[in-house]
């Protein structure tokens, strides 16, 4: 039978990755490798200050040095009326200092010459008269009597609060709360973290002095997006503007924003007629660009006498930086925090969000999550914990009891989110079954009378990710769709370009692969290109786990459009109707003589050569796709530790994973993004923190303190899996780069808390060091 | 990150280094592995007109083993770590060595140039404390020895003089029954520790003729935990003898709160390393015996 035909590279195989070929040999092409005849080099001098006012700055020296061709300050962007530049929460953003300083790494002036040694000598010869100015570090010095204002660029700004927002039923909840049996309190900091991709920010500017065309190589993960945002900026006309966003080296949000550099470099070209480079160190990538997280957090759970959640009250305050950057859709203040309810099934939640501004670097970036999910997750995640103990019961069984039914999908939450759909203690079983959960339990009370410190934790979270239906969802305005374009050539192979932009996340393979179950092309000739807004069809670029959510749901549908011209053109060269065919893997029969049949590729060197009368030649196509939902990803995690009474030291024994991600493509690549998002979630748990001193002085600038986990600390997972697909995705894929980041730090620390419980201790922030648990234990008077 | 300027010159033998030293005095720095050094100088922290790299000096390197101990102040990190010389009383050179840093570093660091570079969360430096190490260096005026004891002085700062070289490190025979440990807490691998404790003892019979401690990490150089090895000395390493020779090791720490903890968190993991490294050493000692 044809259907036995097999087919390279359909859905639910795992093909290796196309784009690994050059990966892996070192052939690919990364910003800096690029290099233009008569570019030059940029560097940028960064405040060593959080927070002051500059009397003066001396180019002199600096102007004067070898090589030097241009020193540029605020003074000089501002007579362009690039002084200051509009961010993505629709605040403004110093692009060069004019009047003050308010962090520490913000930019101040840059060097443009010709080798990257004499801008970065230029620089250490610009001389700036600070007055130094009282630092806010946290939003509590921001709400305080007596703060400094931090934005008095801004009219009107008469203190450091930059917005209020609500979600929710005030009056339903206070109401629930008052009936409550028991209400558990969790009070917890989820730290400043940084994205901290391995390959920095920067670009290449090279604005065509005759032509006035300015191409921009840029490290951005939404290169149409900053296209436009560049109009906007600069008064350039669009079609005069090409981003092109190479090989990107990870990106995990931090290469959303328009970055100040960016702005000047590309001005620099503009002015100086030849291209520039600016790329960041590391020091500048984790000081000045975007951060994550930052979110003070009070939740209340208020549960009935039989372990029922009544309702939920979550406050925070969020320490944004010195401007209101965070990347994030228009109406969302907070972004999607109020998905704080999570997987649980309470009847009426209110979350009240306040932001300030603070002398610490802007950009409250989605850090591999969807706009603040993270914080959402992790808070509710560790009150259930919480209050499991403080109830007496156990942490799975008061999941189950209170986990949103799978009859009860679509699911309406308390803030008003409509959940796709979900098996929640499907999800919670096949994890525990891979734990072997009851017995581990009895393991750990043996242990524990043995004297060891020792604990299971778990998280059961939800995602709300694949941004989004546009109705609800934009970046400054413009709404969140996403685009594929195909062209299949005459000899059966193709061409698909896309709106988004890998960083990594094998998207060269994962859309290849859904042409080939829609179209039956091997996804070996399918070539697939991402990046160039001369070429590719507009987007809003990847993040937020929405690539395949969207972008993948608009491959799939242009497929299919070129399906249906391809079944009028096999009706056309076997002259049956069309309804007498069949598809079939990779071609169209007559429905009873499946050897009457035509494939792909004769059809598509048909649409060339051979075309029924009337139709339009060729077979390509384009799609722009706005889905009518989120999609809602879950899973449960699992991991057993044991705790150095002497050190403090946590060693994770086991961590076990299962993830539902509805339908999966490449099931290699998701087991790839979910083990490097369960890395990332134990970074952050275990040892992430970009910290402030009392004047603002950043900590954690290098490598050597804010510490990425290698193989050498990181447990060996465990993953499991189950599959419930999305009902409105066309191939019921949900989206999986980021769960792992967004459910795995809960699960860590409540393993922590669980090993901690039988001494009184309720909780530890994040990071989760030795140094902390230490002083847990100390206070309880446990030690070696 | 782009160091400024300087010289660099690569000299093919060590009376010509001691020369160009001589010549250049503290504008000069002397680079063996660079491990320390081209970080310093990328972040600009360092700004020498001229560096001289040692690197491929022949003769400063290895492990020999005669009685006595003597290691080639070039011998790189990894083969300490790996040598087959260095077990048994020696075990905690090994130790030590897969503590330092990660293996990139470990391929290219060299021991002498981690002893001079005289950071005190260096590991180097405790080991050197609780061997009791000579180390031996040269200029063009001669030869002299320093007692580890005598070598540090502060954050970065040692007593050897701007136109000397450190060549090799001596440690005298042991008794036959002496070993050695290397404890270290770090954040990750790659970190610098936030304690490190090097422990080597030697027994008499039931008893400890001679007990070496170095403190990481604890103070603005490597601390050599002196009472608590008085302590030791002469006595039976009973459980409340090695908790006392703990307490005041602890006692000897002069840790800073920091990124990695408080003060009171670092002391209480120095008793608790001293405390673990005396009974894996003393059990390493007795093995010695078989």
């Amino acid at each position: 039978m044809a259907t036995a035909t097999h087919m390279h590279g359909r859905i639910g195989e795992s093909i290796k990755r196309k784009e690994d070929a050059r990966f892996l040999r070192g052939k690919g092409n990364y910003l800096d490798d690029f290099v233009l005849p008569n570019m030059l080099e940029m560097a940028i001098l960064r405040s060593p200050h959080a927070h002051a006012r500059i009397n003066s700055i001396d180019t002199t020296a600096a102007s004067a040095m070898p090589g030097v061709i241009a020193v540029v300050t605020g003074e000089l962007m501002a007579e362009h009326k690039l002084a200051w530049m509009p961010t993505l929460s629709g605040d403004t953003q110093a692009v060069l200092a004019t009047d003050k300083v308010r962090f520490q790494g913000q930019e101040v002036a840059a060097v443009i010459a010709e080798t990257k040694y004499q801008a970065e000598d230029a620089r250490d010869a610009i001389l700036v008269d600070y007055e130094i100015l009282p630092a806010v570090t946290s939003p509590d010095g921001a709400k305080g009597a007596g703060a400094p204002l931090i934005r008095d660029d801004k009219e009107g700004q008469k203190d450091n609060h930059i917005y209020h927002w609500e979600a929710g039923n005030q009056a339903t909840t206070q109401a629930a709360f008052a009936t409550a049996h028991k209400v558990v309190r969790l009070t917890s900091f989820y730290p400043r973290c940084h994205p901290a991709p391995l390959e920095t920010c920067g670009c290449l500017a090279d604005v065509n002095s005759a032509t006035g065309k300015a191409t921009i190589y840029m490290t951005s993960q939404a290169p149409h997006a900053i296209r436009t945002v560049f109009a906007l900026v600069t008064g350039l006309p669009e079609q005069q503007i090409r981003i092109i966003s190479p090989d990107i080296g990870g990106g995990f949000g931090n290469k959303v924003p328009v970055y100040p550099g960016y702005v000047v470099a590309t001005a620099a070209s503009l002015l100086i007629g030849r291209p520039v480079k600016w790329v960041e160190d590391r020091s500048e990538n984790l000081i000045s660009t975007g951060f994550a997280r930052d979110y003070h957090m009070t939740g209340d759970l208020a549960v009935d006498k039989d372990g029922k959640m009544l309702a939920l009250r979550v406050h925070l305050d969020s320490d944004n930086g010195a401007f209101f950057s965070d990347a994030q859709p228009t109406k969302f203040k907070a972004g999607l925090f109020h998905i704080v309810t999570g997987s649980y099934d309470i009847p009426t939640a209110h979350v009240t969000a306040d932001g300030y501004y603070t002398n610490k670097a802007p950009g409250g970036v989605a850090y591999r999550c969807s706009f603040r999910v993270t914080e959402a997750s992790y808070l509710i995640e560790r009150l259930v914990t919480n209050a499991a103990i403080e109830l007496g019961i156990d942490q799975a069984e008061f999941r189950m009891k209170n986990f949103i039914k799978p009859e009860q999908f679509p699911y309406t939450s308390a803030t008003g989110w409509i959940y796709d759909s979900g098996d929640y203690p499907q999800a919670m079983n096949v994890a525990l079954q891979k734990l072997g959960y009851d017995e581990l339990r009895k393991d750990v009370d043996a242990r524990r009378k043995k004297g060891e410190v020792t604990g299971i934790g778990i998280a059961s979270f939800t995602e709300v990710v694949g941004a989004g239906h546009g109705a609800e969802f934009d970046i400054l305005g413009l709404r969140m769709f996403d685009s594929a374009e195909l062209r299949v050539h005459p000899t059966g192979k193709a061409l698909l370009r896309m709106g988004v932009k890998s960083q990594g996340q094998g998207h060269e393979t994962t859309f290849a692969q859904i042409v080939t179950e829609e179209l039956g092309i091997p996804a070996v000739d399918i070539a697939v290109e991402e990046g160039d807004t001369d070429t590719a069809p507009y987007g809003l670029g990847t993040y937020a786990s929405r690539s395949t959510p969207v972008a993948g749901a608009a491959t799939a549908m242009v497929a299919r459009k070129l399906r249906d011209k391809a079944r009028k053109i096999a009706s056309h060269l076997l002259e049956v109707d069309e309804e007498d065919l069949e598809w079939r893997v990779s071609r169209f029969q007559v429905k009873g003589s499946p050897d009457r049949a035509k494939t792909i590729q004769e059809i598509a060197f048909a649409a060339y050569t051979n075309l029924p009368e009337g139709m339009e030649a060729g077979l390509e196509g384009v799609h722009y796709y706005d889905p009518p939902n989120m999609t809602y990803p879950f899973g449960t995690y699992a991991v057993v530790v044991d705790i150095d009474k002497g050190t403090g030291q946590v060693k994770v024994r086991r961590m076990v994973a299962v993830d539902d991600c509805g339908v999966r493509i490449n099931p290699m690549i998701v087991e790839g993004q979910i083990h490097g998002g369960l890395t990332e979630g134990f970074g952050i748990a275990f040892m992430q923190l970009i910290t402030f001193d009392s004047e603002g002085n950043c900590i954690g600038s290098n490598f050597m303190d804010y510490l990425l986990p290698t193989a050498w600390e990181t447990p060996s997972f465990e993953l499991g899996e189950t599959v419930t697909p999305s009902p409105h995705h066309p191939l019921g894929a949900k989206g999986v780069g980021e769960s792992a980041t967004v459910g795995s730090p809960a699960a860590y620390v409540n393993a922590v808390i669980d090993a901690l419980s039988p001494y009184g201790i309720t909780n530890i922030d994040m990071p989760v060091g030795p140094d902390k648990v230490w002083a847990a234990l100390r206070s309880k008077g446990v030690t070696e | 990150m782009f160091p400024a300027a300087f010289d660099y010159r690569s000299p093919a033998s060590l009376e010509e280094a001691l020369g160009l030293l001589t010549e250049h005095g503290d504008s000069a720095k002397v680079m063996a592995g660079g491990q320390s050094l081209i970080p310093l100088l990328k972040l600009r922290f360092a700004q020498p007109g001229l560096v001289i790299d040692i690197g491929r000096l022949p003769g400063l390197s290895g492990v020999t083993r005669n009685g006595s101990l003597t290691i080639g102040a070039l011998t790189r990190h990894v083969d300490i770590e790996r040598s087959k010389d260095l077990g048994g009383a020696w075990t905690i050179f090994p130790e030590a060595a897969h503590w330092i840093a990660d293996p990139l570093v470990r391929n290219q660091g060299t021991i002498g140039g981690s002893i001079c570079h005289a950071d005190p969360a260096g590991d180097w430096g405790s080991v050197m404390l609780a061997l009791e190490a000579d180390l031996v260096v040269r200029s063009a005026q001669g030869e002299r020895v320093i007692h580890a004891s005598d070598f540090f002085q502060g954050p970065f700062t040692t007593t050897l003089r701007s136109d000397e070289i450190l060549t090799e490190i001596r440690v005298g025979a042991p008794s036959k029954r002496a070993g050695g440990a290397y404890n270290k807490l770090e954040r990750k691998v790659g970190d610098f520790a936030t304690v490190a404790v090097a422990v080597q003892v030697e027994l008499d019979g039931d008893k400890v003729s001679r007990a070496g401690i170095g403190l990481t990490s604890v103070g603005s150089k490597n601390i050599k935990a002196v009472a608590a090895e008085k302590a030791l000395a002469g006595r039976e390493p009973t459980d409340a003898v090695i908790a006392e020779a703990a307490r005041l090791a602890a006692g000897a720490a002069e840790p800073k709160a920091d990124v990695r903890g408080s003060a009171e968190f670092k002391k209480d993991v120095v008793r608790v390393f001293v405390q673990r490294g005396l009974k894996t050493a003393l059990a390493r000692a007795r093995e010695a015996r078989a």
